[in-house]
């Protein structure tokens, strides 16, 4: 797949992509290598939290008021971003969007912009649209990094490169950065990348990121991230560019209480970001002397207008559903032909796509409810990838009568039981008994789902998918507070 | 002048139909009014106030920066140009670059201490590291943060050099992050950083590697 965009409407469905990347043994032990330390770490520093389920609760809460006033908190954040020296601008879809950033490099009088992991510029394929206007754009994250030289593309929201392992990330440093002697540990790459960048941080003059949060209340901006590549780049260019969804915004400065708990431990198992930057507009001698948020919209206002998938918006791409789910874990991120993978990807790709692509993602789930339970701020992802099944069904069965009645009669049952929490546990349970039948031990006692029903069969046919755990989080989170430990 | 007037335009076109775009996907426009009685209903049943005493507090802000590799020494408040001495002697550091503001009596003899006067990233790239204060520490978390006043500068300074030494005083730990972000509200427009050890990178295989574009090292001088 490498050099090849990920883009919904050319990709392949997911049964062939993931029959394809199940072949790559390589790949599918890097990112269950990944996942596995990513979800221990996880699981440390949320048991630490004796608050971890009021804080999601808030967490939702915030951002499903959020949606609410959507209208109201953006016009808030424009108006005070505008007021500290902002300069605010709105884009409907893509297209509009690469448009004015391209327009805004070009004005800052650069033809090289140096770049912060961002979801939403991988989303509208930024980097393609600045190359055609002649602009070249250096990815600073070292995996972006990673992405870039290798002409590959993201796999995981947070570790878009851990489907690569050293011995891989090696041969491309060597190769791209002419380095024939360099050493294959982690350390010495990092410092290969270190010194590669060091003198594009020196010397680019404008910079794009996206945003982890905007800060309606203050017109601030907030970005999270690890390697000090993020504050580089929001600091040392005279021109700084931030495109974000629409969706990012928060009402309150204190609002950042909630989410600076939930997004580090869900997505990294850090406590914290090793940095967290806050900045609104421009300061004088402190950053940028210009600086333009892009505000995006480019189908969230489509999802927010369809009530049961709305709660997709909420998302603080953690990346964490991606680590619990067993379909991910097996086929790696490439597969689901989006930069968004994983449980997430999965409701999120076709939605932007307003369900016109990437109808087969909806269904590349063995809706065993992992993702519900680690997310951060409560999405009810089975919930909406059921709702997304019907709307699949329903699209490619317009005029054709009763053809797909019994699938959605199913996919209804399937959405009241998600509807409920209390049904949807019952009904983990009783899934857990009812696929015993499809299971089949292997030599070392691990159980495989050889076949699945629906459309996945196609999938699960030729390649066997991992049981459900035993245990599901909640259960064992429950056992472990009576426990006391 | 033409093409600005294009730009400016397209732009409030494509705000008034984002904006539509929401009202109607909401049913209605949102007032200021619901707005804020939306938000003053969130629950927020999670932590916001210390269960620590002082000495516990500390420790465990120790513990969790040391967590993260960075090196915590405690001192009292007469003692920090002492300790900023055997610090960068054992660091090998001589050259630093400090924040206008800067309490003096925090820095020993013997060194050269560079105030800064918004020098170009080159120079400041020159520095064997940098000297700053800090606003508030987070134990839970074990975070520092600084914000653009006398005293801790600009962002450049704190990130370009490859080594930071950081003063934070006693009265300015809390435990929580709620703790922390109100101790803010009343400057939440300064430019602020968090950070929580030194720079710090987990992309390749999983493996935390200290130093990347950031610090390298961090060292904290804790005032009882
Ligand atoms: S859906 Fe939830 S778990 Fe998945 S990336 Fe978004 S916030 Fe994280």
């Amino acid at each position: 797949m490498s050099g090849v965009a990920l883009d919904p409407k050319t990709s392949p469905v997911f049964p062939m992509a993931a029959k394809a990347a199940l072949g790559d043994t390589q790949m599918r032990k890097n990112v269950r290598h990944a996942t596995n330390v990513i979800q221990t770490k996880r699981g440390r520093v949320v048991g630490e939290m004796p608050d971890w389920q009021q804080l999601r609760e808030a967490g939702k809460q915030i951002r499903q008021h959020t949606m609410e006033h959507l209208d109201f908190y953006l016009e808030q954040f424009e108006e005070n971003c505008t007021r500290v020296g902002g300069v605010v601008h709105w884009a409907r879809d893509a297209e509009e969007a690469k448009r004015i950033v391209t327009g805004l490099v070009k004005a800052s009088g650069s033809d090289e912009v140096i770049k912060i992991k961002s979801m939403t510029t991988e989303e509208i394929h930024l980097n393609d649209a600045l190359e055609a206007a002649g602009i070249h754009a250096y990815e600073t994250d070292l995996a972006e990094l990673i992405i870039q030289l290798g002409q590959d593309q993201p796999s995981h929201i947070v570790v878009p490169a851990l489907h690569k392992n050293r011995q891989q990330i090696r041969e491309i440093f060597q190769r791209k950065m002419n380095l024939p002697e360099l050493g294959e540990s982690p350390q010495d790459l990092a410092d290969a990348a270190r010194m590669f960048l060091r003198e594009k941080f020196l010397r680019v003059k404008t910079g794009v990121s996206g945003a982890n949060f905007l800060i309606a209340e203050t017109g601030g901006v907030c970005i999270v991230e690890s390697e000090g590549n993020g504050r580089m780049c929001l600091t040392l260019p005279e021109t700084l560019i931030t495109i974000a969804g629409i969706d990012k915004v928060l009402p309150r400065f204190q609002d950042l209480e909630v989410v600076l708990q939930l997004l580090p431990r869900s997505a990294t198992g850090e406590r914290m970001n090793p940095y967290n930057s806050i900045w609104t507009g421009v300061k004088e001698g402190d950053g940028p002397r210009a600086f333009h948020v892009v505000l995006m919209d480019n189908a969230r206002t489509e999802i927010l207008a369809d009530k049961e998938g709305r709660q997709t918006l909420n998302c603080i791409r953690c990346g964490a559903c991606q680590n619990v789910c067993p379909v991910y874990r097996q086929t790696g991120g490439q597969a689901y032909g989006s930069v968004y993978a994983g449980p997430i990807g999965a409701i999120l790709t076709p939605q932007l796509q307003e369900m016109h692509h990437a109808q087969s993602l909806p269904y590349a789930s063995s809706l065993c409810g992992a993702c519900y339970e680690v997310c951060p701020v409560k999405i009810n992802i089975p919930e909406v990838l059921i709702h997304l099944r019907n709307k699949v069904v329903k699209q490619n069965t317009a005029g054709i009568v009763g053809l797909f009645d019994v699938e959605a009669g199913a996919m209804k049952a399937m959405a009241m039981i998600f509807k409920s929490e209390r049904r949807f546990r019952a009904a983990q349970r009783l899934g857990r008994m009812a696929e015993t039948p499809l299971v089949r031990k292997d030599g070392r006692g691990v159980g495989w789902i050889g076949w699945l029903p629906g459309m996945l069969g196609g999938w699960t046919q030729v390649r066997d998918l991992q049981e459900m755990p035993k245990e599901t989080f909640r259960d064992w989170w429950e056992k472990r507070r009576t426990n006391g430990n | 002048m033409g093409t600005e007037m294009t730009v400016a335009n397209a732009s409030s076109a494509a705000r008034t139909e984002i904006l539509r775009r929401i009202r109607v996907a909401k049913g209605g426009t949102s007032t200021e009014a619901a707005a804020q009685s939306g938000w003053g209903h969130v629950t927020r049943e999670y932590r916001r106030t210390s269960a620590l005493e002082t000495e516990a507090l500390l420790e465990l802000l120790e513990d969790r920066l040391r967590d993260y590799d960075a090196h915590v020494v405690r001192v009292g408040a007469d003692d920090v140009a002492d300790a900023v001495s055997k610090i960068l002697t054992t660091r090998g550091k001589r050259r630093i670059v400090v924040p206008d503001g800067l309490t003096a009596e925090w820095l020993p003899e013997g060194f050269e201490f560079v105030t800064d006067d918004g020098m170009s990233a080159t120079s400041l790239d020159a520095f064997d590291g940098v000297i700053t204060g800090s606003t508030v520490a987070i134990a839970v978390t074990g975070t520092v943060i600084l914000q653009n006043i006398a005293g801790q500068g600009r962002r450049a300074v704190t990130l370009v050099p490859d080594y930071h030494l950081c003063v934070v005083k006693a009265t300015d730990v809390v435990e929580t992050v709620p703790q922390a972000m109100e101790k803010l509200s009343g400057t939440s427009e300064l430019t602020t950083t968090f950070f929580s050890g030194p720079s710090a990178t987990a992309d390749i295989e999983m493996t935390r590697i200290k130093g990347v574009h950031g610090p390298r090292h961090l060292d904290v001088i804790l005032i009882m």
